[in-house]
């Protein structure tokens, strides 16, 4: 391993998409959890950014943060969850300037809220009220959030129906009486009901079969072609985010440890822990390889280790780690200025996905 | 229609001797109004020592209601189980107990399969008691089961109750609860698709380790195929509550036959695929791949189960159900359009493309 010599920290809020300004800013946004034990640290000083039109995948494993980020930047969390710094700017084009989210009003907050800033949940099953049918449901979202008079307001509810595929004779089925494929779809035809700028995506198929999964990713990505709105997606899968997102952002507990496009977190992957994510699903495709998975559990955030995070399951760990600032640096090895990581190794040559396990290589010495 | 167990040698046949048989399993269930659901149609297939069986399908294909009634959990509508050679008899206690000394479950959910108000010890005891009486030495017992898997220091672990483990170690509880009874048979439905995907690993690899050690026949129960290839022995799809195609895990995935397997493995998660249809194409076309057929409401009542979703389905399809021919010795397929879905499977046809015998 060689150190990457001479990199100052590059600020990592340029946005993707060149001569575009993010619609989503965050910068140094910290959320902590205030327990009886102690403060757990969420989300500690992370820096994201999501251009118009694009889709941003977060990933990590459950507990790492990724949700708390997204809900905090939306103001969504409610005691004991504080945030204790930061700013996240929405500059959408029904905005006439740029908002911190962080200093609205409470009166300012509702009307960006899910008028700007959509979110699909996790379970749908959870997320829709049981004893309301789709369409009252619908309508619900509508008149709460757009002036519109009630015939208006039930066309709109019939065509948001189309929108996601489903048959207009389902308007009046409760939740029940639809599939898990299907509630996920009148999720997301409520999440566009207002025609958002921005929609977060939590996990939205996690609960899903394959064959589902995939009929709603494509129909996503085609609506999103079509209303031009930007995707933040939530997942702990990230072959799913190769295939889908434009960037990934892979966050560990609290903090992001590397952002790059798919193709270059797929091709390069730079920190280690993108690596043992990458060697975690098995695959469908090429040789049959044996797989290591991450051995270990992520650190008890109320008194995070010194240095990197990833360090007590980290392959390649060494002494030094236990000292590294936690800036986001470019990748040595990469071409591509966006490709930012954590960790400021280089580290031994290794293609992960075609190895048999990260852990049986033998770690170099950081000089 | 059910020498299709005879005909065909199970690809996992070769690891141990045959554990259980399930024989021409069919399951209705009344849904009201004089409907009947077959959840289950005629599906057989035997589990090994030391084997893995994959049983992979959608929510609703049966599964699950396939694996509950090996279990002996459900009532079977027709059909036979036979375990070691002999008809499993499940009714009256001592019978259902005896057999679930040999047969055990692990549920999908560990957040709900664990009793939130007793801790790991007394979800370990109580299996331990049932099954091998009180005059064991039960704290080294107890301590032999957390060791196999691997939740160490045991003692610790044992005081726990399960909203302190993560869910990870709550699956390593269920399945240390399950080998309590020393069972010979695990049915595993679905243990990993809860889990984080960088533990869902952790946890395969675990139970190929115990069924390594202890020798058990295993039907793991999925809808992910990918961990099937990784993990299976044998793959049998289910659609429908019909077996579909089986055969060796890496030739079904690698070369499905049934148009429906073909559309699993098409729906997997590419991570290689970076021009994917998913994403803006660089010529900015989608390409209209099996994906976008959409999900009927109900499976066809006549012909094929698949054939309202199939892209090859004729009329052929629409009016008779095709039953499980085999196409080699290890692996068959029921689909009367096989030479269109997989022509280069069709050499190895004996007697080339299967006539109707039903």
């Amino acid at each position: 391993m060689t150190a990457n010599p001479g990199q100052a920290p590059i600020p990592v809020a340029a946005s993707h998409l060149p001569g575009q300004d993010p619609v989503l800013e965050i910068k140094d946004l910290s959320v902590v959890y205030r327990t009886p034990g102690g403060d757990v640290r969420a989300v500690d000083k992370v820096n994201l950014d999501l251009a118009p039109g694009e889709v941003v995948g977060l990933a990590g494993e459950s507990g790492s943060g990724k949700s708390t980020l997204v809900y905090g930047a939306s103001r969504l969390l409610r005691a004991p969850a504080l945030i204790t710094s930061g700013s996240v700017t929405y500059a959408g084009r029904r905005v006439t300037k740029p908002v911190d989210m962080l200093r609205l009003r409470p009166d300012q907050l509702q009307r960006l809220r899910w008028r700007e800033i959509a979110i699909v949940f996790q379970s749908a099953m959870n997320a829709l009220n049981p004893v309301l049918n789709v369409r009252d449901q619908l309508l619900d979202v509508i008149h709460a959030h757009l002036r519109m008079p009630r015939d208006e307001a039930r066309d709109r509810a019939a065509s948001l129906l189309d929108l996601v595929g489903i048959p207009r004779s389902r308007l009046r089925s409760y939740p029940h009486e639809l599939s898990g494929g299907m509630r996920q779809r009148v999720m997301i035809a409520m999440a566009l009901a207002t025609d958002p700028e921005i929609v977060i995506m939590d996990e939205p198929t996690t609960a899903l079969d394959v064959v589902v999964q995939r009929d709603i990713l494509a129909q996503i990505v085609e609506l999103k072609e079509q209303l031009g709105f930007s995707i933040v997606f939530i997942t702990h899968d990230l072959s799913l985010l190769l295939e889908l997102a434009d960037r990934i952002a892979v966050m560990y507990a609290g903090q992001l440890l590397e952002i790059g496009t798919a193709a270059e977190i797929h091709r390069e992957p730079s920190h280690p822990y993108t690596k043992g994510l990458l060697n975690s699903f098995p695959s469908l495709r090429g040789p049959r390889r044996d797989l290591a998975g991450i051995p270990g559990s992520p650190p008890d955030l109320r008194d995070p280790p010194p240095g990197c995070p990833f360090l007590p399951r980290c392959a390649y760990g060494t002494s030094a780690c236990e000292d590294v600032d936690m800036h986001l640096l470019q990748v040595a090895t990469s071409k591509d200025p966006e490709h930012v990581t954590a960790c400021p190794f280089v580290l031994p040559d290794t293609p992960a996905p075609q190895l048999r396990g990260a852990r049986q290589e033998t770690a170099g010495e950081p000089t | 229609m059910s020498e299709q167990a005879t005909t065909l040698t199970s690809a996992a046949a070769a690891r141990g001797e045959l554990a259980m048989e399930a024989i021409s399993l069919s399951k209705d269930f009344r849904i009201g109004r004089g409907q009947t659901l077959h959840a289950v149609r005629d599906v057989s297939f035997n589990l090994y020592r030391g084997a893995v069986v994959a049983l992979v399908g959608e929510s609703g294909s049966g599964k699950s209601t396939a694996a509950r009634m090996l279990a002996g959990q459900e009532r079977m509508t027709s059909g036979a189980i036979k375990l070691d050679g002999k008809p499993v008899d499940v009714t009256g206690r001592g019978n259902f107990r005896r057999y679930k000394s040999q047969v055990q479950y692990v549920f999908q959910d560990p957040f709900a399969s664990l009793n939130p108000v007793h801790t790991v010890r007394y979800d370990l005891e109580r299996p331990l008691k049932l099954h091998h009486g009180r005059d064991i030495d039960m704290d080294a017992e107890l301590v032999a089961l957390m060791e196999q898997v691997r939740l160490t220091p045991a003692r610790q672990f044992l005081a726990k109750y399960p909203h302190e483990l993560s869910g990870g170690q709550r699956q390593r509880v269920s399945f240390a609860r399950a080998l309590a009874a020393k069972p010979s048979v695990l049915l595993a439905d679905e243990p990993v698709s809860m889990l984080d995907v960088s533990i869902r690993l952790e946890m395969l690899n675990l139970l190929d380790d115990l069924r390594q050690r202890l020798s058990l026949a295993m039907l793991y129960i999925t809808h992910d195929i990918a961990s099937a290839r990784y993990f299976a022995d044998e793959v049998l799809v289910m659609y429908a509550g019909e077996i579909v195609e089986r055969g060796p895990a890496e030739e079904i995935t690698q070369q499905p036959a049934h148009p429906y397997t073909q559309l699993l493995v098409a729906s997997a998660p590419d991570p290689d695929n970076l021009g994917s249809t998913l994403r803006r194409g660089a010529n900015g076309t989608r390409s209209p791949g099996p994906q976008r057929t959409r999900t009927p409401e109900r499976a066809a009542t006549a012909g094929c189960p698949f054939s309202p979703r199939c892209p090859l389905a004729e009329d052929r399809c629409r009016q008779e159900d095709p039953t499980l021919e085999p196409i080699t010795a290890t692996r068959g397929a029921a689909c009367w359009r096989l030479d269109a879905a997989a022509p280069e499977l069709i050499p190895g046809l004996p007697g080339g493309r299967p006539t109707t015998n039903n």
